[in-house]
């Protein structure tokens, strides 16, 4: 396969993934409907899984391909699912997510955290497998910052529990090139415990709004006592 | 020389002749998308010979700007076609007369006259609509300034004939992912340039909701020709830029043999429709945004182009 293809053009499709990867990581931050927050997730988790088998075949690595097939399985079909499944309909209507931010100036935040992890990775040099950390590292770093920035202003449940998957996201983005030998017996074990935590926060996200008829835990600050 | 001339001129007739053609299997696809039959793809040019044939009523109290936006407005996109690459891969006669950024400013002039024959009516609609295509323009213009740096940055120019060998010749720079960036980056700025869906609905009717359409109302007969005609080449040409220099820069002819020119001209069109069908479902499928979310829009384009550039500025 990899004769087939050649080294310069895996490497180019690489880079491709990796554009459209920071392209949906930017995408979560702006925007402003909740199921489209969740298909950008999608989206994401399945370039991942892209960027990963790339990765194993132009490594000849085993581990990678069983990454890519593992994530395939849990963030794009598992994980939407569980949360289609646990979380009320009415709250992907949500049109307009509440933000502590406008989307005009969390977006300029957004890029200087681009920016900031683009002089960070910088200075890191050549790390992992040169050619391909060049383009996942900072994208990968990117977006961790970018999601964790994106959990830090949505005041909504299920968006904060989305920005929390976009971070990790990034985190194995980066991760498959730094160490590309890494156990697939690592991403087993984060392939248990995500799905556990979507289901457990989708739970608790049914349950309060059930309970209150509206999931922006942003706005639940007091204590109330029966 | 002599046929480098010739194709430049015959560039200036592809776009004058095909431009309405856009523009009427444009509105026939929406028309479909809408489950309804539409008018023939032949429309713009009937309407444009029917305007064409009738009389011109000019208010006593606007001054000669009002008569002459329209010509300025139809000549800018015929300007900017002598620029860019609408046929041929290599450079023609006046190729090196300016680069993306000047012919960006061509059309700037193009739609600042247009904004002061608008003013200058003192319909009540006009002036409004001429302030808010400035406001979407001043939202646009640092984006765009930030694309063609990059472009400069990736391809070592602006001069669109230079930056389209550029993604020709290395795959590499073509799958990189600032040219993903940049893509969409430009693609949001058609769409507000152009006045399309989500910033502007070209086919609504209601007047206070116009932004690009109210600034033509007063005109009437040559004038309102000569108007809509711009449009559709305006249109015409940011299509050709953007494909035909940063998404699909291939098919165009390499030599300067006439058939292969001549060739030329129905493979850019099919490029062309394809992209139609991206653009009817993009204004299919989003609504208008409300005046003071444009911002947003734009916003985000800028942030895409900026990313594009920190990653380039950074690539190893």
């Amino acid at each position: 396969m990899t004769a087939m293809l050649g080294t310069s053009s895996l490497l180019s499709i690489e880079a491709l993934t990796g554009g459209v990867f920071l392209l949906t990581a930017l995408g979560t931050v702006a925007a402003r409907q909740l199921l489209a927050c969740f298909r950008l997730f999608v989206l994401q988790s399945f370039l991942l899984s892209v960027s990963a088998a790339l990765l194993g075949v132009a490594l000849h690595s085993p581990h990678l391909l069983a990454v890519a097939a593992i994530t395939l399985a849990t963030k794009t079909m598992l994980i939407p699912w569980l949360l289609r499944r646990t979380v009320h309909d009415e709250v992907y209507r949500i049109r307009e997510i509440d933000q502590v931010l406008n989307i005009p100036s969390s977006l300029l935040l957004a890029l200087a955290l681009t920016g900031a992890a683009y002089v960070f990775t910088d200075s890191l040099g050549a790390v992992g497998v040169p050619a391909y950390s060049f383009v996942n590292l900072p994208i990968g770093i990117a977006t961790l910052l970018l999601g964790a920035f994106t959990l830090t202003v949505r005041r909504e449940a299920v968006a904060q529990l989305l920005a929390l998957l976009v971070a990790e996201n990034g985190v194995f983005f980066a991760g498959i090139t730094i160490v590309p030998d890494l156990p697939a017996i690592a991403e087993l074990a984060a392939a248990v415990d995500i799905p556990v935590y979507t289901l457990v926060i989708g739970l608790l996200t049914r349950r309060i709004h059930s309970e209150i008829g509206t999931t922006m835990v942003g706005r639940l600050v007091a204590l109330k006592e029966e | 020389m002599l046929p480098h001339i010739g194709y430049n001129l015959l560039q200036v007739a592809v776009v004058i002749g095909f431009a309405p053609l856009l523009e009427g299997i444009l509105s026939r696809l929406k028309e479909i998308v809408q489950s309804k039959c539409g008018p023939s793809v032949f429309q713009p040019y009937r309407d444009l010979a029917k305007l064409l044939c009738k009389d011109e009523i000019v208010s006593r109290e606007s001054s000669w700007l009002f008569r002459a936006a329209p010509y300025v407005a139809f000549t800018a996109p015929i300007f900017v076609t002598l620029l860019i690459p609408v046929l041929t891969g290599y450079p023609l006669f006046f190729a090196f007369m300016g680069d993306m950024l000047g012919a960006g400013f061509i059309l700037a002039l193009g739609g600042f006259f247009v904004a002061l024959a608008a003013v200058d009516t003192a319909n009540p609609y006009g002036p409004m609509g001429a302030s808010r295509t400035r406001m979407v323009g001043f939202l646009t213009e640092p984006v765009f300034l930030i694309v063609f740096m990059t472009i400069s940055l990736v391809a070592g120019s602006t001069i669109p004939y230079v930056v389209q060998k550029e993604w020709v010749i290395s795959p590499a720079a073509f799958f990189a992912p600032w040219h993903v960036l940049l893509l969409l980056a430009f693609l949001l700025l058609i769409l507000a340039e152009d006045g399309r869906l989500p910033v502007d609905s070209v086919s609504g009717h209601f007047e206070l909701a116009m932004i690009e359409k109210s600034k033509s109302l007063e005109y009437s007969g040559r004038g309102a020709a000569l108007m809509k005609w711009a449009g559709a080449m305006k249109l015409f040409v940011l299509m050709v830029v953007f494909l035909n220099v940063l998404v699909t820069p291939w098919g165009l002819a390499v030599s300067t043999a006439p058939v292969e020119v001549l060739l030329a001209v129905p493979y850019v069109l099919f490029k062309m429709l394809l992209f139609l069908l991206v653009l009817v479902a993009i204004e299919s499928s989003l609504a208008k945004l409300r005046l003071f979310r444009i911002s947003e829009f734009t916003g985000a384009a800028f942030v895409i182009a900026v990313v594009a550039m920190v990653s380039r500025l950074f690539a190893a």
